[in-house]
């Protein structure tokens, strides 16, 4: 019975990181939908964003005004790109794109560092991170609130963004806009309002993502590389896909945290390094679109 | 109007072909291939071993890393994966195989790396652009982690941190900097020269016609499983020599850890602001890379007096490098290397200006 | 005292020839091609004589293209057969197709942006050239001998196109007229028995176009190389074609020589948009 409640408890755990690499993976979806970008920077924002937040409030600006001064930094930083890195660029191939991106990623991560310092910041959330005592007398697992908050705001964001695209008006404008900016324009559809609020939402996810890991394992450089595990979430759930997104991000956070904790002590561990990549190469192999992705024609 | 053509006729088409046809670029050269050799006896041991050697290493890797995503177009984040191999590979031929000269392990190290190239570059056949370079983060993040996880890599040693054994060739031991210097630039100018013929003839147009336009080149006759397969296999091959030299003639040691995803990323650096597509372009652009904390340190010195936290260096070499590839890529996607050619090109002309 | 008594002027035409009209070199069978819901081709048959001009024409969205593209494999159709030289394939790819002898030429200019028009061409030597990379890395005799021979002969299409002066030039920084003609001029360098050209002369003026015609129909003379073309300017194909092709919505209409297909009703229905 132990071994069950141990597997659930991986499996948890698993599903809860799961969940987050969804949430960091829907910015990049945002912005794929609304530019036909991948932003490579995405995981450089979401560390930028909760940054801002924290050094804020250590300013002295209570939370709920820490809050909207993050966002209004992250959009700045959203129009930022928008002007000076994908508008000069914008008939250059894709791959040329991908490397401004990336360069992008560096400099966000470097004025980040500069503005608030490298020291590891804690954030409080006032949500406790104790194993839940009950939880832990019935069944052995160790889950504390904050894991349950943060599965719970996750799922919460998840939900709503693929309300949001799939039934909303602004929904609708946003995929025209992915699809063709001339042809959007043409039918009155306000691109400048799209962008500051696709923006907007992006650095929301950004930031929300950013607070929920940082309140678990604290606010550090590291949280980079860990955006860098969406990219595999992203093929395996295709691209433009908010569905795809979630279900690909339990997958790949559940198969990881199973197949480190059951697998990986025959090697020594560090399974999870590098398995949800590989995971990502076999299903290019198979099914290059992804789970629920568009197919792509090239035509000659 | 030293830089003149005038005069200079080129009266067959292989004379025509030649890597430096004006005469005076094949002066330049020369000199600085003299000065390159006779370099050691002016320069100081820090130079050597903390700038020039790292300089021409990783200047080699950044050949690797152009030939696979400058010309022939496969978008790659995996390069310190094929050092690691040829490190590992190196280490493991000089300890198993009694007596083997060092430039033979070194050889044969590329080959290993070579090979597990061609299968992480098999995925290439089907996918593209950002979908290859995450295939390419999966051999990256799973080649170090086997190097260190099955201890055979490592002749079981508990240790973890392996010291490279000495650079033997010959009998003679190249212990010093200024012999492991030599070593290394006659490989590195030896591998150079090679990717300069391969680049600029049949070889190179396969690669570029995959880059530009895969539809028409199939539709020529050319096989993409083996253009494609074969710069990876070439590209994993520099990669892997440059790794057998990073480890032996800079580190001095053989580890995993010295082989990460920042390393990859910064071979990535190099070579797209010196220059995607060129053979100069790695050089320059791993000058830039290596020489730019040294100048921006000496700088900050200068300017504020002290020196200043490694960590704000570090933050500070970071936005430039993000700057540097944004503004390369907007303006001049050719990098360093076309600026250099601009430069030539207007030196042909001085002192007239058209 | 004997007068030779007047004759029809294709007859004339066809002695004249240097190359005379061999067999069909290619056969379209019952060739159907769709696209998810979308029918591009439907049941087209017909063949394509060694030496001779065949202009495949039609209006807009007709298929034409896709047609080029199912004879040298890029489109694999559902139904039908391809037969080169009267062996069937099953399977053509575009690899195979350049091995049997065809190249081609595309629609929206598929040069390689990054390499000069020298060595464009230069890659359409493919085919001919055996050096391994080690040979080429070592610059090894027989590296350097093919890289000479090559030279030679794709120095012999620059002057054929007149385009010396534009050799070294990067083909992005060409007008849209000279990167056509470089492309023509790589197709050429495979030295191939059966050219496909989509929309040679597309997008060129008067003079650009005359030019064109008569680079084909010099080598279609010189070399007896056949020629499919897809081609839009009525006056150019009643011109140099030998025969006409003429699609609409996938299906043939139309097939004979230039005067036959002019005065076609079904052709000149589907020209004018008379419902059908």
């Amino acid at each position: 019975m132990q071994n069950f409640w141990f597997f659930i408890e991986v499996l948890v755990g698993g599903l809860l990181s799961g969940i987050m690499y969804s949430l960091v993976a829907l910015g990049f979806v945002l912005i794929y939908k609304a530019s036909s970008v991948f932003n490579f920077a995405q995981g450089a924002m979401v560390f930028f964003a909760v940054l801002t937040f924290v050094g804020v409030m250590e300013l002295g600006l209570p939370f709920w005004a820490a809050l909207p001064v993050a966002i209004g930094v992250m959009v700045l930083v959203g129009m930022a790109t928008e002007r000076f890195v994908l508008r000069p660029l914008v008939s250059q191939s894709e791959d040329t794109l991908l490397m401004a991106t990336i360069g992008l990623s560096f400099v966000i991560e470097g004025v980040a560092q500069l503005a608030w310092g490298v020291d590891v910041r804690n954030l409080n959330l006032g949500i406790q991170d104790e194993p839940i005592n009950w939880v832990m007398d019935k069944t052995g697992m160790l889950i504390s609130q904050l894991d349950i908050t943060a599965g719970i705001v996750a799922s919460i964001m998840v939900a709503s963004l693929a309300l949001l695209f799939s039934r909303t008006k602004v929904g609708r404008g946003l995929r025209a806009v992915a699809d063709d900016h001339a042809a959007a324009l043409s039918i009155g559809i306000p691109l400048k309002h799209i962008w500051m609020l696709v923006w907007a939402t992006a650095g929301v996810v950004a930031l929300v993502a950013g607070m929920l890991w940082g309140a678990r394992s604290g606010v550090q450089f590291a949280l980079v590389w860990v955006a860098l595990k969406a990219l595999p979430v992203l093929i395996i759930g295709g691209f433009t896909s908010v569905p795809g997104v979630i279900v690909a991000g339990l997958l790949v956070g559940a198969s990881e945290k199973v197949v480190e904790v059951y697998v990986g002590p025959k090697f020594g561990g560090g399974v999870e390094v590098w398995f949800p990549y590989v995971l990502a190469v076999l299903f290019l192999l198979v099914r290059p679109e992804g789970l629920f992705g568009e197919k792509i024609i090239r035509r000659v | 109007m030293f830089y003149r053509e005038a005069g200079q006729f080129r009266t067959s088409y292989a004379q025509d072909s030649q890597i430096f046809p004006l005469r005076q670029d094949r002066i330049g050269i020369a000199i600085i291939l003299m000065a390159a050799v006779l370099l050691p006896f002016v320069a100081n041991a820090y130079w050597l071993s903390a700038i020039l050697i790292p300089w021409l290493v990783l200047s080699l890797v950044a050949l690797g890393q152009n030939i696979l995503m400058g010309y022939a177009g496969q978008l790659s984040l995996g390069s310190a994966g094929f050092m690691a191999v040829g490190a590992f590979a190196c280490y493991n031929f000089i300890l198993r195989v009694e007596g083997i000269p060092f430039v033979v392990a070194v050889a044969l190290s590329g080959v290993c790396a070579a090979l597990v190239g061609i299968v992480f570059g098999l995925p290439s056949l089907r996918i593209r652009g950002l979908y290859l370079a995450v295939a390419t983060l999966a051999s990256q993040f799973f080649i170090v982690w086997a190097l260190d996880k099955f201890p055979w890599f490592k002749n079981y040693d508990p240790a973890g941190v392996i010291t490279a054994q000495p650079i033997v060739m010959f009998g003679h031991n190249f212990a010093s900097p200024r012999e492991k210097y030599w070593v290394v630039l006659v490989i590195v100018a030896a591998l150079a020269l090679l990717a300069k013929n391969m680049a600029r003839g049949s070889v190179g147009r396969g690669w570029m016609a995959v880059r530009d336009m895969d539809v028409a080149a199939e539709a020529m006759g050319l096989s993409l499983l083996r253009t494609k397969l074969q710069a990876f296999a070439i590209s994993s091959f520099y990669c892997g020599v440059g790794g057998a030299l990073f480890a032996f003639a800079y580190l001095q040691t053989v580890e995993p850890s010295a082989f990460t995803i920042e390393l990859s990323f910064r071979i990535l650096f190099m070579v797209i602001i010196g220059g995607l597509g060129t053979i100069m372009g790695s050089f320059l652009g791993a000058a830039f890379i290596l020489l730019m904390p040294i100048f921006l340190n000496v700088s900050f010195h200068g300017v504020f007096g002290q020196s200043v936290d490694a960590s704000v260096i570090s933050a500070v070499e970071q936005v430039i490098f993000g700057v540097m590839i944004i503004a390369f890529l907007i303006y001049e996607p050719l990098g360093l290397a076309r600026l250099w050619q601009l430069t030539k090109e207007r030196l042909r002309l001085w002192p007239f200006s058209h | 005292m004997n007068v030779t008594p007047p004759v029809q002027s294709s007859i004339l035409q066809a002695t004249e020839r240097a190359f005379p009209f061999g067999p069909p070199i290619l056969e379209l069978s019952s060739i159907s091609l769709r696209f998810g819901g979308v029918q591009a081709l439907t049941n087209i048959s017909f063949n394509v004589l060694e030496h001779e001009i065949r202009a495949i024409i039609g209006p807009n969205g007709a298929g034409k293209s896709s047609m080029l593209n199912v004879i040298n494999g890029i489109y694999v159709p559902q139904e039908g057969s391809v037969t080169f030289r009267g062996e069937r394939l099953s399977e053509m790819t575009p690899t195979q197709a350049a091995h049997l002898g065809m190249a081609r030429t595309f629609q929206n200019i598929a040069l390689f942006r990054g390499m000069s028009v020298l060595d464009n061409i230069m890659a359409g030597r493919i085919l001919r050239t055996h050096a391994t990379f080690l040979e080429v890395a070592f610059q090894l005799p027989r590296a350097r001998r093919e890289e000479s021979e090559n030279r030679a002969a794709v120095e012999e299409i620059i002057e054929f196109l007149e385009i010396e002066h534009i050799r070294k030039t990067p083909v992005s920084r060409l007008p849209y007229g000279l990167q056509k003609r470089v492309e023509l001029g790589r197709a050429l360098a495979a030295e191939p028995k059966v050219l496909l050209l989509d929309e040679p002369m597309a997008g060129m003026n008067i003079e650009e176009k005359q030019d064109m015609c008569r680079f084909i129909l010099d080598v279609n003379d010189h070399y007896g190389t056949t020629v499919v073309l897809i081609e839009h300017d009525m006056g150019v194909v009643m011109d140099i074609s030998d025969r006409v092709v003429v699609l609409d919505y996938g299906k043939k209409i139309g097939d004979g020589t230039p005067d036959e297909v002019r005065s076609n009703q079904d052709v000149i229905d589907a020209y004018l948009g008379v419902a059908h």
